[in-house]
């Protein structure tokens, strides 16, 4: 929990002096790998961060996206793993409160939330299963208390997170672009802290999820209120309202010192405040322990001399604490007072900037061994393997879960949870489409390919509402840095990210990167999560409901990848092989045309083809729809595969069309005019989901049996202990 | 002609119901902070959904206890038209407007989906509008929903025709399924699910037009034409 020794050296360098144990603990707190970025800075600038829509600005919290009509969109993804890991209930509700607050900063209202969650194997591990149950419903008494509705997400379970916890949350905020907060200060403003007292919980959080999880440390986890964060929320944009706010910071990891420094080395200004002031939740709190709290639900507020009694107004009204703890200064120096004393006085650039490391990057060996993996041999009887893979709660449906989040306050959820992407209302009359999207699986096979997957995959999500991709979060979360094999996976993911978004030309704008990711029983699986937005100007598709005789088409091709699907891992225990890879150029070509095809009204119902391949993806559809199927294996676009790989492999870049039989004409011109792989592979009918080679059936189901397994298997599970 | 949407420290359903009341039905709402004295000219009162106070101690019983709940009470007394929506429902209950208690669902968690009540009074200023017995598809999202009332309490409910909404389906566990109910004048009705998520069809995976009546019952009961 301290700077290591040339950290160390290179501080004392940089200040021309010892620094004093207060001043060190400010300096650890922010140069951990958790707010200081130490270890991946460097990589990160090769995303592309510009783009026609991107608006940015200095120390910027959230990433802003322009949609139009004087209206912006922000968007922040965070996780909390490490407290969620020891207290899921607190970790994941504080999870959410911390990316909420970065949406505020902005000056924009949060509008949504999305979550991805990752557990060690529920089906027989009953403590992964306590920590599943509780961080959701952390989340739910969170985000249902704010009033900010949780709109979708995805979760996974995969042996690699036991006695782990990966909880990422993603939030959405809407505003006018005139009332963002344009970061600016000048000396003699008033620094204010507003929002919940300072207590002693989160000590020295961002250092705790800076190491390897090894040690239990519950005083390092944060204690969420949801009713003060829903207080603060309406104070600020009251304040915003009435033009109070000169700048903003929400205070995450590192308490004030991280908010202080980086602050006041965003806007090249100087602070001094004094930590008597700050009201407390505890007595007899000691400075460093004031400066390094990760007490919840506050904000740091710059606001000038003339504004800020109407500043005190507003927080009086809404009940909201406050205190005025400082002013901001000429020149460049946090200086941190107890009183008259002071207690430390630090250049906050060289704070808020530690001193970036070059990490050894070496391929782990592991990747050649699992190349050497054997096909496991298809199984006889197909249709149970179905019934199966239905019931896997990677697979099976999360209305468990998202049931008992609200997702559907401030009324502009317009797709649901249990969709391919939600799709939000926006106030001119546009839609935004969101979704995230993780793999730890295919990544794991081959951490390049597999974000590219994860990439793709939430692009086809959002492409299946109508939308078109405008900008993309990525959340990049592996084991320890310090391993040459993981960082290896680190970099290599990070350049799939960016060799995708250049080739789509979506910016990346905002992520986060969680390092450290370790149990004793070593690394997670590397699981870099993207979360894509995605812009509809017109109408979203709307899935309509599917008729005898509508027809099902495929958009795609379907190749031998099944290294790291749900098939091999969950039914045969194999994990090895080759994973999905993507080919940017017809992916592209299948996203324009499944566009094309929605925008002329041509299609019902468009899911996306991914966990489970084609054979769940049919019967997701055809259970949403109670009705039954007849698809022929042989019309499937794909090179020779046998029939188990064909139904199960999770190929990229494959979209499942519904289409009415008076438009199928239409669309197949369309099709063969763009040039894209694709199969009518048969129709809808019945109350059988079934599945031909040839004459010959090799999967027949009953719709009502597979939606009892799908719909209920998670629910059951989770419900006996 | 005015519609008050009473707003406490948690409410988060109040931009909601504002937005129905003003923008789709075209009814003069004002937000009005529970703090603020109750404008002269209302002629009907909202109490919105959400999380007063952070339902500390009991939902909805710390706001049933601020001055502006006298208020609500006197124009209660009165006979002006008053809802309540989940949080709202449960805050009239704790405030003795309405007879019961809501509580935890029998499943011990929230639960937010889409449901359909039906209409078992059509007398109430936000009813008149339908037939007896007529569906409505409506979401739902509330952690203590199951209305819960001793037997003589229902006896009397039933009696007064004071029962205004059932779920169509099992739910939550409530007596009789209660999903809404009225005082025995009527003019204060407490419902657990959410007409303003339900009245606008792009929003509402059914059908928006019986969610719909209930502002048009209250802008037939107010004298408005839509």
């Amino acid at each position: 929990m301290s700077l290591t020794p040339p950290e160390f050296g290179y501080l004392e360098k940089k200040i021309g002096r010892k620094p004093n144990p207060v001043e060190l603990q400010i300096v650890a707190a922010e140069w951990s790998e958790h707010c200081s970025y130490k270890s991946s800075k460097k990589h990160l600038k090769i995303l592309p961060r510009e783009g026609k829509r991107v608006v940015s600005g200095p120390g910027y919290d959230s990433g802003v996206l322009d949609v139009g009509d004087g209206y912006v969109v922000t968007v922040h993804i965070e996780s909390h793993n490490h407290p969620s890991a020891v207290e899921p209930y607190g970790g994941a509700a504080t999870g959410v409160g911390g990316v909420i607050r970065d949406i505020l900063s902005a000056g924009t209202r949060p509008i949504a939330i999305l979550d991805g969650l990752r557990f060690g194997d529920i089906e027989k591990d009953t403590h992964a299963r306590w920590l599943f149950k509780n961080a959701v419903r952390g989340i739910a008494d969170y985000g249902n208390c704010l009033g900010v509705p949780t709109v979708g997400g995805e979760i996974e379970f995969d042996r690699c997170f036991t006695n782990y916890a990966l909880v990422d949350v993603a939030a959405i905020g809407f505003g006018k672009k005139e009332k963002l907060i344009r970061n600016h200060a000048d000396a003699g403003d008033c620094v204010v802290l507003i929002g919940g007292s300072t207590g002693r919980d989160g000590i020295g959080g961002s250092q705790f999820a800076s190491d390897k999880l090894e040690a239990e440390n519950r005083s390092a986890v944060q204690i969420p209120d949801p009713f003060i964060e829903k207080l603060v929320i309406e104070a600020i944009l009251e304040a915003r309202n009435q033009n109070c706010i000169k700048a903003m910071k929400d205070l995450g990891g590192g308490g004030l010192s991280c908010a202080i420094s980086e602050t006041a080395d965003a806007l090249s200004v100087g602070i001094e405040l004094d930590v008597s002031l700050i009201h407390k939740r505890e007595e007899n709190m000691s400075p460093s322990e004031l400066m390094v709290s990760e007490s919840q639900e506050r904000m740091l507020v710059i606001t000038d001399q003339e504004k800020l009694s109407t500043l005190k107004r507003i927080c009086e009204r809404f009940h909201v604490p406050y205190s005025v703890i400082g002013s901001v200064t000429s020149g460049s120096v946090m200086e941190v007072r107890l009183e008259k004393e002071v207690i430390a006085r630090l250049p906050s650039e060289v704070v808020a900037n530690a001193p970036l490391l070059d990490r050894l990057a070496i391929q782990p060996k592991y990747l050649e061994n699992i190349k050497l993996t054997q096909k496991p041999s298809t199984p006889e009887n197909l249709s149970e393997t179905l019934m199966k893979m239905l019931a896997n709660p990677n697979i099976a449906s999360k209305q468990w879960v998202y049931t008992q989040y609200d997702h559907e306050v401030g009324i502009r959820t317009v797709i649901k949870p249990g969709s391919d992407a939600s799709v939000l209302r926006l106030d001119n009359n546009k839609f935004l489409s969101v979704k995230i999207d993780g793999n730890s699986k295919h990544c794991y096979i081959n951490p390049r390919q597999g974000a590219i997957g994860c990439f793709d995959e939430a692009c086809r999500n959002v492409v299946c509402t109508g939308a078109v991709p405008i900008g993309m979060v990525d959340h990049l979360q592996f084991g320890n840095p310090e391993d040459p094999e993981v960082f290896w996976t680190f970099k290599e993911s990070l350049e799939g990210i960016t060799q995708y978004a250049k080739y789509f030309g979506i910016p990346c704008v905002g992520g986060k990167v969680s390092l450290y990711n370790q149990t004793n029983i070593g690394p997670i699986k590397p699981t870099p999560l993207i979360g894509v937005l995605g812009l509809i100007e017109t109408k979203p598709l709307i899935p309509k409901k599917i008729q005898e005789n509508d027809f099902v088409v495929l958009i795609g091709e379907t190749k031998d990848e099944l290294g790291g699907s749900e098939y091999y891992e969950y039914m045969h225990d194999t994990i090895g092989g080759k994973c999905p890879t993507v080919n940017m150029e017809s992916s592209k070509a299948n996203q324009e045309i499944v566009l094309e095809l929605i925008s002329q009204d041509l299609v019902k119902n468009a899911h996306d083809c991914s966990k489970g391949g084609l054979g769940v993806a049919v019967s997701e559809i055809c259970i949403r729809n109670e009705i039954g199927c007849v698809i022929s294996l042989d019309k499937i676009p794909a090179q020779k595969l046998r029939i188990d790989e064909l139904l199960f492999t999770e190929s990229h870049s494959r979209y499942l069309l519904t289409i009415d039989p008076k438009n199928i004409e239409n669309a197949k011109s369309l099709l063969e005019k763009q040039g894209v792989a694709y199969g009518i592979i048969g129709k809808f009918s019945g109350s059988n989901i079934a599945f031909k080679d040839g004459n010959k059936r090799v999967i027949s189901v009953r719709v009502d049996k597979a939606q009892e397994r799908w719909l209920n298997s998670l629910g059951s599970l989770v419900s006996h202990g | 002609m005015k519609v008050a949407v009473i707003v406490f420290p948690g409410s988060n359903c109040d931009r909601d119901m504002y937005h129905v009341l003003s923008d789709v039905f075209k009814l003069e709402s004002k937000l009005v902070w529970h703090t603020d004295l109750l404008p002269k000219d209302i002629d009907a009162i909202v109490l919105p959904g959400g999380f007063s106070y952070g339902d500390r101690l009991r939902a909805g019983v710390i706001a049933a206890h601020s001055p502006v709940i006298s208020e609500v009470k006197k124009m209660a007394e009165r006979g002006m038209p008053i809802l309540g929506v989940c949080n709202g429902f449960q805050i009239l209950v704790e405030a003795g407007l309405l007879p019961g208690a809501l509580l935890k669902n029998t499943s011990l968690s929230f639960i937010c989906k889409w449901t359909e009540i039906i209409v078992k009074n059509n007398k109430t200023p936000f009813t008149n509008k339908f037939k007896l017995n007529q569906r409505i598809p409506i979401a739902i999202a509330n952690g203590e929903g199951r209305y819960y009332a001793d037997d003589e309490t229902l006896k009397q409910l039933k009696r007064n025709n004071q029962i205004v909404f059932t779920y169509a389906e099992e739910i939550n566990g409530a007596s009789m399924r209660i999903a809404g109910i009225c005082n025995k004048e009527g003019n204060v009705v407490g419902m657990m699910p959410h007409p303003e998520r339900s009245a606008e069809q792009i929003i509402n995976p059914r059908n928006a037009k019986p969610a719909s009546l209930i502002f048009e019952s209250l802008q037939n009961t107010l004298g408005v034409t839509a």
